[in-house]
């Protein structure tokens, strides 16, 4: 496996929400090679404070080396990337990590949940690419407000899945949580991916584990460098010691997470 | 960067640390660069002075629980833990990798006891593809109630002989900052037989969520490193080498050619990129095109002319 360092170009910026953004970067090198579930880590500006990189999964990648980062701002790295503009460049390293398996075997169930949408749609679209079946059951989207679910669900709809939302205000979709619309998918599937909060990924795992349902989580943790070096990124594994979710994931089989350590 | 005529010969960046000679002085600090492997798609290892490894043990260390990391103003904070493969695995599965790399590999080691030290050197004395030694004496002395080595002169001295005893190869000692007077125990472990200091290592720190009112480690307590600490280590490197004849090689933030000219100046032999290579992993690289650059634009031949050339009225 490897990754690249590239000074990468703002595309666009868009900026969903409030504090939501999204920036189409040009890094062919990094876009060529990526898979989905992997990220990138990205320096915001060029001073020493903040310091370290930011992670952030791959949300698209296109043929012209195009890659998106879709995120939200809630702290200084993120405030600084928000304001990237177009004709600036920003570092970006990556690809890195071991992204989603994707299993093709049967019926699939992707569940978002606020900026862990982010790597499902390029994973949406790799299985539809690869020759997945459309009749799939519903993506689960979850978030705070509508307004941050809008487009999102609108592009997964545009690949061909249907989409089922919730939201915190019940502005859109279920009010509630994104894992309520969960119960009624488990005898339909075979294989869920889930990216998004904690709590949220813990509840799936639990439902899927009952079900019998092979499941798939992208976790999150502090990261200095993304590259397996610092040994800084880790969680505790369910056969005992700690993984590196830069190196060892961020994609692991629920069954790996110690969700109670 | 002025252009380099032809005509400007390419200076001597070569340096001597013990009897070991390095390419050039600038090195990768230990638990910053993993074992080489994981940088080589980004670097060209084969351009640094040295690759010091992560911190190895007798034992594999699991390290502590998360979160291990927090970023403060301009650095970092780290409990670790040192977690690592073990002396055994580190020779099977981590060195064959790295004796295709030309540059000099240098293990640091670390225990809980004197004799964990002598154990370790002695493993290491005759293997393969390791060209120093570098002993982190920062942990903590397991039979003196938990006392890191590196804070009592007679608890240095003892490690540094007992590694000194061990082994033929270059033994490099790695100060820690968290002391009152480190020339003391640079002194102490100078005249124990050392044949190069390494410092700084990271200076104890805490930082607390004042939301939940816990600590950002779950540590509590863990290490700084970064350009926050650069003013504190150079202090430390230019206090120590005035009373040491052995290399001092400077450690502490630093990020440009800049901050490496500063240790060289203040009597650093050679200097370790830490922290750095997280954030801009080509940061070796710089820094040696750097150094050279610095050195043809003063007509100056040899790094040697830099090193300790401090200029106080
Ligand atoms: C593999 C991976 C993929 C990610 N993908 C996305 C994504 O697609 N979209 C998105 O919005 N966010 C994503 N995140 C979270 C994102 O990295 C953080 O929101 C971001 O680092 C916050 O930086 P800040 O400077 O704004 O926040 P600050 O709180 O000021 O950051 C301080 C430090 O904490 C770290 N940090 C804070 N929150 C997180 C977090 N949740 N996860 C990891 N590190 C954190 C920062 O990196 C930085 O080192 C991802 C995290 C990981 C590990
Ligand atoms: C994540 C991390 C892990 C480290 N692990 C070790 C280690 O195993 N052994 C050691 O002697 N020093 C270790 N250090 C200390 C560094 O080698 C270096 O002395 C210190 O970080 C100061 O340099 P810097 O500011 O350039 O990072 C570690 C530092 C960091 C940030
Ligand atoms: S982030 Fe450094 S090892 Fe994973």
């Amino acid at each position: 496996m490897s990754e690249f360092q590239e000074k990468s170009p703002v595309l666009t910026r868009e900026q969903l929400t409030a504090d939501v953004v999204r920036l189409t970067l040009h890094c062919p090198r990094i876009a060529a090679a990526a898979k989905p579930g992997q990220f990138v880590m990205v320096r915001a500006g060029e001073t020493l404070d903040p310091l370290l990189r930011r992670p952030f999964s791959i949300h698209k990648v296109t043929a012209e080396g195009g890659l998106a980062v879709l995120f939200k701002v809630i702290g200084k790295g993120t405030r600084l990337l928000a304001t990237a503009a177009p004709g600036s460049s920003l570092d970006v390293i990556g690809p890195l990590g071991r992204g989603f398996y994707p299993d093709k075997t049967g019926p699939h169930c992707l569940i978002g949940g606020g900026m862990g949408i982010a790597p499902l749609y390029f994973l949406a679209h790799q299985l539809l690419a690869a020759g997945s079946s459309h009749a799939n059951p519903p993506v689960l989207l979850g978030a705070q407000t509508q307004a941050e679910l809008m487009l999102l669900a609108q592009e997964f709809t545009e690949l061909g899945y249907p989409v089922l939302t919730a939201t915190d205000d019940g502005s859109l979709g279920h009010q509630g949580f994104v894992t309520d619309l969960l119960d009624a998918l488990l005898t339909e599937v075979r294989q869920v991916y889930v990216c998004g909060p904690l709590p949220m990924m813990r509840t799936v795992a639990a439902k899927c584990r009952g079900a019998g349902v092979a499941c798939q989580v992208s976790l999150e943790t502090h990261m200095a460098c993304g590259l397996g070096a610092c040994l800084g990124c880790t969680f505790p594994a369910s056969s005992g010691g700690y993984r590196h979710v830069c190196k060892d994931g961020p994609v692991f089989s629920a069954e790996e997470v110690a969700w109670s350590r | 960067m002025e252009p380099v005529t032809s005509a400007t010969p390419t200076p001597d960046l070569r340096v001597r640390i013990g009897g070991l000679t390095l390419r050039n002085p600038v090195c990768t600090a230990s638990g910053t660069f993993g074992y080489g492997r994981e940088f080589a798609s980004l670097v060209d290892l084969n351009r640094l002075g040295a690759i010091i490894v992560k911190g190895i043990s007798l034992l594999p260390r699991p390290g502590n629980p998360p979160p291990r990391i927090f970023e403060t103003a301009c650095g970092m904070l780290n409990a670790i833990g040192l977690e690592n493969v073990g002396v055994e695995r580190f020779i099977s599965e981590k060195l064959p990798w790295l004796r295709q790399v030309t540059t000099p590999v240098i293990v640091n080691i670390l225990g809980d006891s004197i004799d964990d030290y002598a154990r370790l050197a002695g493993r290491l004395a005759t293997v393969e593809g390791i060209s120093a030694l570098e002993v982190n004496i920062s942990c903590p002395n397991v039979k003196k109630g938990g006392v890191a080595f590196g804070t009592v002169p007679e608890m240095a001295a003892a490690v540094t002989t007992a590694v000194r005893q061990a082994t033929a190869l270059p033994v490099i000692v790695k100060l820690s900052p968290n002391v009152t007077d480190i020339t003391v125990i640079a002194r102490a472990v100078a005249d124990a037989g050392a044949d190069g200091l390494s410092l700084i290592n990271t200076l104890l720190g805490m930082a607390i969520d004042v939301r939940t009112r816990r600590p950002r480690l779950a540590n509590v307590v863990g290490g700084l490193s970064g350009p926050a600490i650069k003013p504190v280590a150079l202090r430390m490197v230019w206090q120590v080498a005035k009373v040491v004849s052995i290399p001092v090689i400077g450690i502490g933030g630093i990020t440009t050619s800049e901050d490496a000219l500063e240790f060289l100046v203040a009597g650093a032999t050679a200097i370790q990129v830490g922290t750095a290579n997280f954030y801009q992993p080509t940061a070796t690289e710089e820094i040696v095109d750097g150094l050279t650059a610095y050195l043809q634009e003063r007509e100056l031949t040899s790094i040697g002319q830099v090193i300790g050339s401090l200029q106080v009225d």
